[in-house]
């Protein structure tokens, strides 16, 4: 690892003029990846950007249609401490808690997992599900995104030169819905998902029949996916056995993973139909709850 | 339990705390990368990007002319050395092997091999200059598994290599087969075709690895005046020296190894890897030099354990095991010098066996030379004959331990080696597993199974001294060279506290390095508690027969009349003459002056080991995910000197066992590369994958031991593989021949996903 340059802007101006300085940068929000990352050669930028000392990127608040916008680099353990966060939107903390152990919680984000865009990131399937987007911030100024549209493949996303992420945003949850997240790791923790699944449910106002339905994929493609066929299948329907192993059975057609030491192709098949059917079906029981 | 008396211990059998234990916990004991030297710099070292590759040129120019380097050597500064056997305590190498390993020659055999090695003032200069090393390489297709490797037309390792066959002869084709080994008594036959029921299957494990949490270190001091010094992480001081002796063509005497404390070893640090390097770059240098490895450097370039191929058969007639025949072929890595032998002479060991044919083939593949694991060898072994016996014992309808229990081995059961079993506790270790609250409860509930499997391991003897100084005021400093990887300096410190009739604290046991005591094999093999504590036990008799003389002097009568009893001494008719140890103790100087105790021993009977294991599982159907619900182990120790020890052996065993069994292995790619060669992707189990460990400690005394002792350590990491492959089979109807059982086997398996 050779020497590299640490700054850390306290604004968001700074940050724009440190990433127009003609030098190579990475961000470190929380470093959970990017030391890893410098140390063992994977990466090599000529300076660390620390946004952590950004106010915009290290708070978070309610809107007032019932929204959520987090700052990109408010460490985890912040979110699910929150008791309003875990009363009101589960999901998220289904992902916040899951994220590394308590100490890298401490500092790791929904930021830098994004922004990291590994296609096995936690926190994306479930943040696609809630119909998160992101606002990009440059020296040109803001735009806002969906979260799906944001990454191009395995590390890669639509970032430009200048530009990093402020908010991620999450709209207001329609009444009767619920959502979940979980993944498959073949240990009880420190793993990376096999086939990791975000899934929302919105039930009409007597609870029978589905309205709408959010379903994302992640490590089963070169980014994290989101299923819009296998939420749309369920349009209309009534939540059973029946059209969940069919919307199950959709997500895990789109499915086009590789095998490698975590998994196998027909492995990641498979699990995305078992995780996505079990998504539904604990979205489906929080949503009856709500 | 306890199946013989035991005698009334005072110091054995009780759980005081380790000596090593404050300087541990408040993170002040000094392990081999805290070693920091006047004029110290660091090190790198350059490993292939290949599995397989002939070397045809190294430039190191660029890299000798960059700012910061010191020193860069390649296998040209290793001297020539003969094809000498170097037995390293636990495995044997040729030094020329050796020499090859630390520094490649003509070809790179493995990815991770060291090229080269660069010392510079700081570490990141070395990096740096290490890709300045211009390598030119002819790359040649890796064999990465013995099946390949053993076939005619595979590629060749090593084109001068012949296959040592059982009659000693070299096989006429060169070929990766480095030995071909064979048991067979009696008429297996005939035997087969007398048999009631034989089954017979073909059995696949993987490399892993030891995974101790510290990796490897090494730094060395070549003096001017011929002398080296080395710090390093080791299960063997001596077996270090001797290494580097031979390696470097150095006398003995002139080089001093200090054992650092210890993150580990499991068997995998006995062999050199970085030492030798850091000697010839200080050398060059002219200034003390260290070396470290990361964790991918561990995976890659240290010693895991073989993974191999085996089919096994096995025949009974009237609820006795009849015959077996059994091939096994463990891959040794990039030289010789696989477990395959003890794999083979272990695993019919629990049984009595008449006729048996037994083939054992070691095998060189492009993957890291293998070194020591825990047992080494019996795990693999035992996966597929701990298999057949679960299947046979279903087919004739008996419980599992019970059929166990009627085929188990006794005293003067003969092993497939000819050599008849001394007292053992094979039978009283199952019986003690069929009494278990585990074992006695029911397995309810859907997609759970139970499995049982047992174990044996041979343990080692070999030498080892001490020497024990007696203090003026009655406590005694023990000088030992056994490094402590499992808790010894206490259970050392013990046995010569109750040879002595003394309290556990008077007696402070500290690891020396190799100048400072008599020679010392490798902590291995589960000998240490055992052999050095026959030398303690030694070195407190020499200390009582010496207070005895003293004591005579004192009260001006015969060695006969005094007695050594209770830690005192006392006069054998005369009641008012006593004194205590340490009375006696603080009159060394007018009873002839210093008074220290020596133990030498070449211990011969260390009482072999037998462990029975139960597990409780549960399989997620749809994920293939198993769940360890419960466990118990029961092992025969001999005495337990220091139960909460022996526990914590018997349950890192397991705990290993556990995750060789559901999820380690090398995994690799179709070019030889280890693909994860990290603790995120290399899946040991963490605390939160195991449950308790529930141990019953078996006590029948090694009758080659003044206390009874048998080596702990090993034998709990050869039941697990089996014990879960018969649980699972149990809970789903499957039978996994193939480790790991990782759930993408077992959802593959169980949804006929290939």
């Amino acid at each position: 690892m050779k020497e590299i340059d640490y700054l850390a802007p306290s604004s968001l101006g700074e940050a724009y003029a440190a990433l127009q300085n003609g030098k190579t940068s990475a961000f470190l929000a929380g470093g959970t990846d990017i030391i890893v990352q410098l140390r063992e050669g994977r990466k090599e930028v000529d300076q660390l950007i620390d946004v952590k000392h950004i106010p915009e990127l290290v708070s978070y608040a309610w809107t007032d249609d019932g929204g959520l916008v987090i700052g990109a680099s408010v460490p985890f353990a912040e979110i699910y401490e929150d008791d309003e966060i875990v009363r009101r939107l589960p999901c998220v903390i289904d992902c916040a808690t899951l994220v590394g152990g308590i100490q890298i919680q401490s500092r790791a984000c929904f930021g830098g997992n994004i922004g990291n865009s590994g296609p096995a990131a936690d926190t994306v399937p479930a943040l696609i599900a809630l119909g998160a987007t992101l606002t990009l911030g440059s020296a040109d100024g803001a735009r806002d995104l969906p979260l799906e549209d944001f990454f191009t493949g395995p590390g890669q996303n639509v970032l430009g030169p200048g530009e990093l992420i402020i908010t991620v945003n999450i709209p207001p949850q329609p009444a009767n819905s619920g959502s979940f997240f979980h993944r498959f790791i073949p240990r009880n923790e420190m793993d990376i998902a096999v086939v990791n699944v975000g899934a929302r449910i919105d039930l009409d106002a007597g609870g029978e029949r589905i309205e709408g339905a959010r379903i994302s994929v992640g490590a089963v493609a070169p980014v994290p996916l989101f299923v819009a066929a296998a939420g749309d299948a369920l349009v209309g329907e009534t939540p059973t056995e029946d059209s969940f192993a069919r919307a199950a059975d959709i997500a895990a057609e789109a499915a086009t993973p590789i095998t490698d030491m975590r998994g196998s192709i027909a492995q990641r098949v498979h699990l995305t139909r078992v995780l996505t059917y079990r998504a539904l079906d604990r979205a489906l029981e929080r949503a009856r709850e709500a | 339990m306890t199946t013989t008396e035991k005698p009334d211990y005072k110091v054995i059998g009780t759980r005081p705390i380790r000596p090593d234990g404050v300087e541990k916990v408040t993170g002040k004991a000094l392990y081999g990368a805290d070693i920091h030297l006047p004029d110290l710099v660091q090190g790198a070292v350059l490993r292939s990007p290949h599995a397989h590759a002939r070397i045809l040129s190294i430039d190191t120019s660029a890299a000798e002319a960059m700012p910061g380097v010191l020193a860069v050597v390649t296998h040209s500064d290793l001297p020539v050395v003969a094809d000498k056997v170097l037995d390293m305590g636990e495995g044997a190498s040729t030094a020329s092997d050796m020499s090859k390993n630390v520094l490649a020659a003509d070809k790179a055999l493995y990815r991770g091999h060291a090229v080269a090695g660069v010392a510079a003032t700081n570490v990141h200069d070395a990096l740096t200059a290490i890709e300045a090393i211009k390598v030119e390489y002819e790359v040649l297709p890796p064999v990465l598994n013995v099946q390949d490797a053993m076939r005619d037309d595979a590629p060749l390792l090593d084109a001068s290599r012949h296959t040592r066959t059982p009659t000693g002869e070299e096989s006429e084709n060169a070929s990766n087969v480095a030995a071909h080994n064979r048991f067979e008594g009696g008429d297996v036959e005939a035997a087969f075709a007398d048999a009631d029921i034989v089954v017979e299957r073909e059995f696949d494990t993987k490399m892993v690895h030891q995974g101790y949490i510290e990796p490897h270190n090494g730094t060395a001091n070549w003096n001017s005046d011929g002398t080296l010094t080395v710090w390093t992480s080791t299960q063997g001081a001596f077996a270090v020296r001797g290494a580097l002796a031979e390696l470097l063509q150095l006398p003995v005497s002139r080089i001093r190894v200090i054992p650092m404390e210890i993150g580990g070893g499991f068997g995998g640090k006995i062999g050199v890897y970085l030492e030798p390097v850091a000697a010839l770059l200080s050398r060059k240098c002219g200034r003390p030099v260290q070396l470290t490895m990361d964790r991918t450097d561990v995976f890659q370039a240290t010693g895991p354990t073989s993974g191999g191929h085996m089919r096994g058969k096995i025949a009974v007639k009237d609820g006795k095991i009849t015959a077996a025949e059994v091939s096994l072929a463990f891959e040794a890595g990039a030289f010789p010098g696989s477990p395959v032998m003890a794999g083979a002479m272990c695993m019919l060991s629990p049984y009595e066996v008449e006729n048996f044919k037994v083939d054992a083939y070691d095998v060189v593949v492009n993957k890291p030379k293998v070194a020591a694991y825990r047992a080494p060898g019996a795990p693999n072994a035992s996966f597929c004959v701990e298999q057949l016996i679960d299947e046979l014992a279903r087919e004739t309808g008996a419980d599992p331990l019970q059929f166990r229990l009627s085929n188990s081995a006794r005293e003067g059961t003969r092993m497939i080696t000819g050599v008849a079993h001394p007292r053992i506790g094979q039978e009283e270790t199952v019986q003690a597993a069929q009494a278990s609250d585990h074992y006695q409860s029911p397995i309810e509930g859907p997609n759970r199974g139970r499995g049982v499997a047992g174990g044996f391991w041979f343990n080692a003897g070999m030498q080892s001294s001490v020497v024990a100084s007696v203090n003026p005021d009655g406590t005694v400093n023990l000088i030992e060279g056994s490094t402590d990887i499992g808790g010894t300096r206490a259970a050392l410190a013990m046995q010569l506290a109750e040879t002595l009739g003394i309290e556990y604290d008077s007696v402070r046991p500290t690891v020396v390095d190799t100048d400072s005591v008599g020679h010392n094999d490798v902590t291995g093999g589960s000998r240490t508690a055992y052999a050095s504590g026959q030398a303690v036990y030694e070195a407190g008799l020499d200390i009582q027969q010496q207070m005895v003389a003293r004591a005579a002097q004192l009260w001006e009568c015969e060695a006969e009349d005094v007695e050594y009893a209770d830690g005192g001494l006392r006069h054998t008719s005369d009641s008012e003459k006593t004194m205590t140890f340490a009375e006696l103790a603080g009159k060394q100087m007018e009873t002839g002056g210093p008074l220290q105790g020596r133990g030498s021993v070449v211990a011969r009977s260390p009482g072999a080991a037998f462990g029975v294991h139960v597990v409780d599982v549960e399989v997620d159907p749809d994920t293939g995910k198993v769940d360890i619900l419960r466990y118990t182990i029961a092992q025969d120790v001999g005495t337990a000197v220091h139960p909460a020890y022996v526990e914590g052996q018997m349950q890192g065993g397991v705990v290993q066992g556990i995750g060789w069994a559901l999820n380690e292995e090398y995994y690799y790619g179709e070019d030889g590369r280890m693909e994860n060669a990290s603790f995120l992707d290399y899946r040991m189990p963490t605390s939160l994958d195991l449950p308790m460990i529930d141990t019953i400690i078996v006590e029948v005394p090694n009758p080659g031991h003044p206390f009874g002792v048998r080596g702990v350590g090993e034998v709990p990491i050869v039941p697990p593989l089996a014990a879960i492959a018969n649980a699972v089979h149990d809970a789903t109807g499957h039978r996994f021949t193939e480790l790991p059982i990782s759930p993408r086997r077992v959802v593959e398996e169980l949804h006929n996903l290939q």
